[in-house]
């Protein structure tokens, strides 16, 4: 089985490489760049081309499907048309396929599988180092703040610390968000 | 208030679910509309089949698509409100539209085609033009004026997929050579100097369908009250979309980053019919350009899907045969539409098809409430379509 994988994202889409690998499906060819895209695709004649959802070019890819000689009638699908729980995880996943025509259901449907689970595992990924990244972040602001009350105000950490806490939650503000306001005030008012 | 998502691609012609949700129509109705801005009509139409939204900003042949199974399992769609007429232009790089126009103002459109034929059958290697789908008006409009021009557009030229974004990119870089594309993508290629806009649709079709709002068939069958709601709200956003008063607001309302993220100013331009053919020039005012209210727009003729369907046949995309015709025209939904108007006691036709451009000059029509006059819908060639004759039509179409 012949497998092509179009995603502006070189790292998901090696993500997906390297599962598809993993599970001895070792015809796979990735496609990161959108130029030239259409005739790579056709000169590839895939069996099976996974795409993710938000790609903006899926438009040109099923004009080339449809009118292409060299690749067999190819329809989009979610896995198992028949299975609504199935398709509602890979549109909620965000990846699509196209499968040509002919080729058995048992043989798509676990490279379906697995796409579907490294687009989730993926975006996981990404919303847990977004959520690290912001958390590191808001430290930082925290202990910049703080050092300044301590500065400023002659407070000890624990004073400093706590006035931060009542000024968030007579605020109804994150911490984070008070001290970020503090240094902002800071930096604009120059010291005084 | 009951949620509502619907699907849409960031164009002009959104305008109306969006303003049905920013100027409080929905709200009025009972709903909570939410907006899911996609990059590919492919991607809006599966979010549609597959109900990750409830309805859906569509190019309409592609609802007919759907429909008969093109390229996907078939599933029924069901349109019950059209959101807009024409509002496309083709843009050429400017080289080659100099050789067709004066780059400043509307022109002959049969004229302007027949100089492009003869540019295009001596071109060294063949021009290619870009349309934004397969299934779209834009490349049965373009289709159906290069073939009364007397091209063959399989052979003649090459026609090829271009998403909007990029449609301007494209011209820029030499991919293609013109463009059929709706707004604002045509004024941004204007505004680059990459592009001079040479026709616009409506100058082939003065009122051709474009897009749609397309629902499951299932779904409206199931919730008819929901789709009710939302097409008054739709119509409401239609009233406000040609008050003159409204225009600033309207043109920054689509501008936002969520919405079309674009120029405010060059989506008032659209808005307000007032093109700019090239960069330099001053905006002309074309009338037709965009037609999204005035004349009972919004209402879903039987004949526009009809003809749809004889341009897919025409274009080898799909075989006539009477049963998929009878499935193509019943996506389009008039009875759902008058059943929605009728508490608003507006206007609305007597009758569900026409002969399309058979309207020579504005013209008092049968109604089922209110009253109405039609303008004229005439088609460049002075061709007609009657959706009673489509073997007649098919026969005598140009074949170049």
């Amino acid at each position: 089985m012949r497998i092509a994988i179009i995603d502006e994202s070189p790292a998901r889409a090696a993500v997906i490489e390297e599962g598809l690998r993993e599970t001895g499906l070792t015809d796979v060819t990735l496609f990161t760049d959108r130029h030239g895209l259409v005739s790579r695709i056709e000169a590839l004649a895939p069996d099976v081309i996974l795409i993710d959802l938000t790609n903006p070019h899926r438009d040109e890819l099923e004009e080339l499907l449809a009118v292409s000689r060299a690749i067999s009638r190819p329809v989009a699908m979610f896995v198992d048309q028949s299975d609504a729980a199935a398709m509602e995880s890979a549109i909620d996943a965000g990846v699509s396929a196209y499968v040509v025509d002919g080729m058995k259901k048992e043989r798509i449907k676990p490279v379906l599988e697995l796409a579907i689970r490294r687009f989730n595992a993926f975006a996981r990924l990404r919303a847990e180092l977004d959520e690290a990244r912001s958390a590191l972040a808001d430290r930082d602001a925290v202990d910049r703040a703080k050092r300044l009350l301590m500065k400023k105000r002659g407070m000890d950490e624990a004073a400093a610390y706590a006035a931060l806490r009542k000024a968030a939650m007579d605020s109804g503000r994150k911490i984070a968000e008070v001290a970020d306001a503090l240094l902002t005030a800071e930096k604009l008012m120059g010291g005084l | 208030m009951t949620a509502m998502r619907i699907g849409f691609l960031p164009l002009v012609d959104a305008a109306l679910p969006i303003l049905a949700r920013e100027m409080g129509f929905a709200e009025a109705e009972g709903l909570s509309l939410e907006l899911v801005r996609d990059m590919s009509w492919a991607t809006v139409c599966d979010r549609l089949l597959y109900g990750h939204s409830d309805a859906a900003h569509m190019v309409a042949p592609l609802a007919i698509a759907a429909t008969l199974g093109l390229g996907r399992p078939p599933r029924p769609l069901s349109v019950p409100f059209v959101l807009g007429l024409n509002g496309n232009a083709i843009t050429m790089r400017p080289d080659l539209a100099a050789q067709l126009s004066d780059g400043a103002r509307p022109g002959d459109i049969a004229a302007i085609g027949r100089q492009f034929a003869m540019v295009a059958k001596s071109a060294a290697t063949k021009l290619r033009l870009g349309v934004v789908h397969r299934y779209s008006s834009h490349n049965y409009m373009l289709r159906y004026w290069l073939m009364v021009s007397g091209l063959n557009p399989d052979r003649d030229v090459d026609i090829v997929t271009i998403a909007p974004p990029f449609a301007s990119d494209a011209l820029a870089n030499g991919e293609v050579d013109g463009i059929c594309v709706g707004e604002p993508w045509n004024s941004v290629a204007v505004d680059c100097g990459v592009g001079v806009i040479v026709a616009m649709t409506s100058q082939i079709w003065q009122r051709g369908v474009e897009k749609v709002l397309a629902m499951r068939t299932e779904r409206l069958a199931a919730e008819p009250e929901l789709a009710h709601a939302l097409i008054r709200a739709l119509y409401r956003a239609g009233e406000a979309f040609v008050d003159p008063a409204r225009l600033d607001e309207i043109s920054r309302i689509l501008a936002r980053p969520n919405y079309l993220d674009g120029s405010a100013e060059l989506i008032a331009g659209a808005v307000s019919d007032r093109i700019l053919f090239a960069k330099g020039q001053a905006r002309v005012h074309v009338p037709d350009f965009m037609f999204q209210h005035r004349e009972a727009a919004n209402f879903p003729w039987v004949s526009q899907a009809a003809w749809l369907y004889a341009q897919m046949c025409l274009a080898g995309h799909v075989e006539p045969d009477s049963a998929r015709y009878k499935a193509a025209k019943a996506v389009f939904r008039p009875d759902v539409y008058r059943t929605a108007l009728s508490p608003l006691g507006v206007a609305v036709p007597g009758a569900s098809a026409k002969l399309e451009g058979g309207i020579a000059h504005p013209t008092g029509v049968g109604t089922a409430q209110g009253r109405l006059i039609l303008g004229p819908d005439r088609f460049f060639d002075g061709r007609q379509f009657d959706p009673e004759q489509l073997d007649s039509y098919l026969q005598n179409m140009p074949k170049n």
